[in-house]
């Protein structure tokens, strides 16, 4: 059993990624779209903890709001790995329940 | 008649700033009378929803905290409250409204519906749960 979890806010904005990461249990998949994406961003002052809850759960970024933002790649944490709508759709599928952190 | 499903409703923010509070509660209202299992979480500012003495005489909106209080009467019975998210606000379980229910297997006795559990706990409600709604 285990839980997609999306987070659609800014981490320099809102609480919502941290609360998200705080309450995830492992194996669980965290998946940051539309604003949510700048939580992904290396080099931040959220990186280092969102790199150690990484170590637990899987992380995930919605490339098309990245590209929109203009997040490369090659500017992501180490082990976020992009999805498309069709990869979020398939993760949505495979995990038992949606949790959405607003 | 389909399975019944556990339904958690995941509140984060506090009461009048924004509509989600009040939604929630008007959603919890509607699923309680489709008598699904119904529990409710307040982590973060959604604790503030529960808190004593609110007042909207000045600003011109609905105080629907004593509306909290009708919950027990669809017997919903689980309001699982962050300790955590209390602590980091200065509350504590003195300074919420008080939500009961009349418990049917113990003689319709009066219990607080109101549990205070730390944040392990709410993250084993969530992951317990067929369907998680959030506001």
């Amino acid at each position: 059993m285990s839980t997609l979890h999306t987070v659609n806010k800014s981490p320099f904005a809102t609480q919502a990624l941290l609360s998200c990461l705080n309450h995830a249990k492992a194996g669980d998949a965290v998946l940051m779209i539309e604003d949510g994406v700048y939580g992904g961003l290396s080099g931040t002052g959220m990186s280092e903890i969102v790199t150690e809850f990484g170590k637990a759960v899987t992380l995930y970024i919605l490339a098309p709001d990245a590209a929109a933002r203009g997040i490369g790649t090659n500017r992501l944490i180490d082990g976020v790995e992009g999805v498309d709508y069709t990869g979020f759709v398939e993760l949505v599928a495979k995990h038992d329940r949606t949790q959405s952190w607003l | 008649m389909a399975k019944t499903k556990k339904f958690l409703y995941v509140n984060r923010k506090a009461p009048y700033g924004t509509i989600y509070a009040l939604e929630s509660l008007e959603v919890v209202l509607i699923g309680a009378a489709f008598e699904q299992d119904v529990a409710l979480a307040f982590v973060d500012d959604g604790v503030f929803q529960l808190a004593k003495g609110q007042n909207t005489d000045g600003i011109g909106v609905k105080n629907f905290s004593p509306t909290f209080r009708a919950l027990g009467d669809y017997d919903v019975q689980k309001l699982f409250v962050e300790r955590e998210s209390l602590e980091e606000r200065g509350l504590s379980e003195a300074d919420l409204i008080e939500v009961v229910y009349e418990d049917e297997d113990d003689d319709w006795a009066e219990k607080s519906a109101i549990h205070v559990v730390g944040r392990a706990e709410i993250a084993d409600i969530m992951a317990d749960a067929d369907v998680v709604l959030s506001f």
